[in-house]
């Protein structure tokens, strides 16, 4: 896989809690350029809840979050959008009545600059953006192979489908740091071959970081190139799959362990 | 169009495409639709493509009368692969796309190829799994770089840069493009154009050969049948590999110099035909029986208004649509309605469809349901069906516009003799006939007559009219006590057009007379059940209920009618039957994994029965072991009544056997 970079995100020292619910206590990791980084964990880990907090839907009460050298502690999500972070959901958010073609240039709006007046007429400088901006979803629809569907309403989609469709959307933004939360929960193992694939041919041909939260154990060590493991809020382990794989404390937070 | 005075010269597929580059260069050649966008070729650019494409095969050391492989869907990289091949004097060997490895690999090494040119990734793989079975292979071509990036790219190309290769190479060196241009005049009427894998059904697949003057002899004849010109269009979703591709869609775009247009891929080939608007269309029949069910479902959902609009419309179509597509002598009146029909239902729906331009489309493969079958042309969609085989490069026999008859296949072919042997099967002796097999003289001799006449392994008849009724294999036809022909499968697709029966099994062989098995098709007969109140409490039940008894007699004494109007199968009428208590499956063995019933199995697995239905008696016990979705095995027994059908005219029947 790819050399390890210089880490392109870095999480400090971050917690997070509802009133008294503690969802994050006290994590630290970093992403590195071009990486495949894993979050798991048993479920209520708080992994979701770090990738709020990543694309700053939430606001962690301790912690300093660094992206691109840039160090925070607030961030608003569509800040977090228009500086290269994009995400899917872990129940897939799209617009259910709108075409595949539709959702996926949705994820176009960030990089819209000719004015409302002009989208509005539908013409001159808006016309010529759309058509660049649609060159670049035709791309996405060729590269996730969803010609066929291009023009049908996601809500009539197989969930494996949407969940592809969803992908799209977060491509359309061209992120430098892709989140995904658990994209391939709910699916057949045919399915789930071709999401790797896209995640494989998205990391080592466009060089796209990802972050994914997956619980098909067997997909996580097979893509990733560091895995991080939470549980109860704490980070409990962090390093290579093989690393991960053997690691007393690992075991004992997913098959319990023998008194 | 143009066709009358210089193409009949030309006897090569390159030569063709020279031809039309000169005659009709602006006029479409291809399309295809990519990145969402229908991009086309027109003739000129094509055969400079072409052109290009055979000097960069040539500089990667392809030579005449070598061998490369095909292997993709129908894109345009693939056709062009064929044509530049040809030009070259090498012969392309399609391969089904679909095909595992394994049998790539025998294919792949049978052909001896030293090319490849395939669509992805996934054939690239393939390829490099069987690569110590296929030591000749030294060079792989793709047309879609994604994923090959980290490949080695020793023996693999991109077909795109080889088409920039040789282009350079042509405006650079004056004596290669001369060169190329020789090879192309080279080419010669005798030269083997193609080799067609049989898809190996029964036993290993066969390398048909077909020489190039041939295959054009024969594209000529039916292209003048169909009147087809360069104002005509398809849409080319049909497997490459397949005789029916190469010659509906290749040989006559080459020879009439229509369009080609490729679909952006398989999944969305029904929407690209809806934007294409084909006017020459080719189906099998449950590609048809596919698109019916669609439009019944949506009809269904469709609201009060709309409903009773189409079904009274239908209607009409029904009893006048044929008769005037046929143009037969129709009341004003039933014109007047049939045309109102069309402005608000037939034109729509065809549209919807993709047929609204179609003039000309066909069906074949298997037998198409009378009902099925006239729904279409009822519309107005000019369907029609052929008979043929990939030894005969696809059709000995179509039927010609207006002489339509749901039973038959139509008449030969022009310049096509058919022949009935003694035993009932068909042989033939067409333009286009295959060369030979491909390094197999032995099959070849096997299945040419010494007069040249081809064996098809189809057993028919003519009826009075002149048309070709296929009945079944030459082998599976048999004669009942009498001497009388029997033919099981005919029987059986004859029942099976009820949608009431979803399996039938004839038998016959060597008895006095034919008697079935019948499985009721459970959400036919389920839903026939509810609306006349008939309670059941399983699917054993339903089958065994008299009302279902007496709904199949009726059935069966139909068919007997109808085989009593054919003098050589009337004696086959179905006399006696059953329903089955349990639905023939696969995993139970009763079945192929294509559908088809194996009746010898099913004749011994319920042997009781069998013997039930030619002793007399009026029902019988049988106790079968089933396996369950999950695995487990379990037995079902039953007493399965026996009925018997109505016959017609039986004594003098028998009398004249």
């Amino acid at each position: 896989m790819n050399a390890p970079g210089e880490p392109l995100l870095a999480v400090d020292g971050v917690s997070l809690a509802f009133g008294g619910v503690k969802a994050i206590t006290d994590v630290s990791f970093d992403i590195r350029k071009g990486e495949i980084r894993a979050i798991i964990g048993p479920n209520g880990a708080g992994k979701t809840s770090m990738l709020n907090v990543v694309n700053g839907f939430y606001h962690p009460q301790q912690g300093r979050i660094t992206y691109k050298g840039n160090t925070r502690s607030r961030m608003r999500p569509y800040q977090a959008a228009s500086q290269g972070i994009a995400r899917t959901f872990q129940n897939v958010a799209l617009f259910r009545g709108m075409t595949t073609l539709d959702n996926i240039m949705v994820g176009r709006t960030l990089k819209m600059h000719s004015g409302l007046f002009w989208q509005m007429l539908r013409y001159g400088p808006a016309m010529r953006e759309e058509i660049e901006h649609r060159r670049v979803v035709e791309d996405i629809i060729d590269f996730l192979q969803i010609e066929s569907i291009r023009k049908t309403p996601v809500g009539k989609l197989p969930y494996g489908l949407q969940k592809r469709v969803e992908l799209g959307r977060a491509l359309a933004m061209e992120p430098e740091l892709l989140l995904l939360d658990e994209p391939m929960a709910g699916m057949n193992i045919e399915e789930k071959e071709d999401m790797c694939r896209y995640i494989l041919d998205l990391n080592r041909h466009f060089g796209t970081t990802i972050a994914l939260i997956e619980h098909d154990m067997g997909v996580v060590m097979d893509l990733s190139d560091r895995v991080v493991v939470l549980e109860y809020g704490h980070k409990i382990a962090d390093g290579t799959p093989e690393k991960i794989k053997s690691d007393p404390k690992v075991i004992e937070a997913y098959l319990g362990v023998g008194h | 169009m143009a066709q009358g005075s210089e193409t009949p010269r030309l006897d090569t597929f390159a030569k063709l495409l020279c031809g039309h580059a000169r005659v009709r260069p602006a006029r479409p050649a291809m399309r295809h639709k990519d990145l969402g966008i229908w991009r086309t070729w027109t003739w000129s650019e094509m055969a400079e493509t072409i052109r290009a494409f055979a000097a960069g095969l040539r500089q990667l050391g392809l030579e005449r009368g070598a061998t490369i492989a095909v292997i993709g869907e129908n894109r345009p990289a693939m056709y062009w692969t064929i044509l530049a091949a040809q030009w070259l004097g090498a012969i392309p060997v399609p391969v089904y796309a679909d095909a595992v490895a394994d049998e790539m690999a025998y294919v792949l090494a049978h052909a001896d190829v030293g090319f490849a040119v395939v669509q992805d990734q996934e054939q690239v793989d393939k390829l490099i799994t069987i690569q110590d079975q296929i030591p000749n292979l030294k060079v792989v071509l793709y047309d879609e770089p994604r994923g090959l990036r980290d490949y080695d790219h020793s023996r693999l190309h991109e077909v795109s840069a080889i088409i920039e290769k040789g282009r350079a190479q042509l405006a650079s060196d004056p004596a290669a493009a001369a060169a190329i241009d020789a090879e192309k005049d080279r080419g010669e009427a005798d030269d083997i154009s193609i080799i067609l894998y049989t898809s190996g059904t029964t036993g290993r697949s066969k390398g048909v050969l077909f020489s190039a003057g041939r295959s054009i002899d024969a594209a000529r004849d039916t292209v003048e049948f169909d009147k087809l010109t360069d104002r005509d269009e398809v849409l080319a979703y049909l497997p490459l590999a397949w005789v029916g591709d190469h010659y509906l869609n290749y040989a006559h775009a080459m020879v009439a110099g229509f369009c080609v247009a490729c679909p952006e891929s398989r999944e969305t080939a029904e929407s690209d035909l809806q934007e294409i608007g084909p006017t020459f269309y080719f189906a099998p029949p449950r590609i048809f029986e596919a698109l019916l069910t669609r439009i019944t479902i949506r009809m269904e959902d469709a609201g009060a208004l709309k409903r009773r609009m189409f079904n009274h419309f239908i209607g009409v179509a029904r009893r006048w649509g044929e008769k005037i597509l046929n143009r037969e002598k129709v009341p004003l009146a039933a014109r007047l309605n049939y045309a109102l029909g069309n402005l608000f239902v037939y034109a729509p729906l065809k549209n919807v469809l993709g047929f609204s331009r179609i003039r000309v489309a066909y069906t074949a493969g298997e037998a198409i349901g009378p009902d099925l079958f006239s729904f279409y042309r009822s519309l107005g969609l000019n369907l029609k069906q052929l008979y043929g085989q990939t030894e005969a490069f696809l059709y000995v026999t179509s039927q010609p516009d207006g002489q339509i008859r749901a039973g038959t296949v139509g008449p030969a072919t022009p310049n096509v003799d058919i022949r009935i042997a003694d035993d009932g099967e068909v042989l033939y002796r067409s333009p286009g006939q295959f060369v030979g097999y491909y390094k197999d003289d032995e099959r070849t001799v096997e299945t040419v007559t010494q007069d040249g006449y081809v064996k098809t392994g189809d057993a028919g008849f003519f009826d009075s009219e002149g048309h070709l009724n296929i009945i079944d294999r030459a082998k599976d036809v048999g004669k009942l006590r009498s001497g009388a022909l029997f033919a099981p499968k005919y029987i059986e697709n004859k029942l099976k057009f009820y949608p009431n029966i979803k399996e039938a099994v004839a038998y016959g062989q060597g008895q006095d007379f034919v008697a079935c098995m019948l499985n009721i098709d459970l959400t036919a007969v389920g839903n026939w059940a509810e609306r006349n109140n008939i309670a059941y409490a399983s699917y054993q039940e339903l089958a065994q209920r008299p009302e279902v008894y007496a709904m199949f007699a009726d059935h069966i004494a139909e068919v007997n009618r109808s085989l009593a109007t054919e003098p050589r199968m009337a004696a086959a009428q179905v006399r006696r039957f059953l329903i089955l208590h349990k639905e023939l499956d696969a995993d139970d063995g009763e079945m192929t994994r294509t559908q088809k019933v194996r009746r010898g199995f099913i004749a011994e697995r319920y042997k009781p029965l069998v013997d039930a239905l030619y002793n007399g008696s009026d029902a019988a016990d049988i106790s079968t072991e089933v396996t369950f979705e999950d695995g487990r095995k379990g037995i079902l027994s039953a007493r399965v009544r026996i009925a018997d059908a109505q016959v017609q005219n039986l004594t003098t029947l028998e009398a004249a056997a």
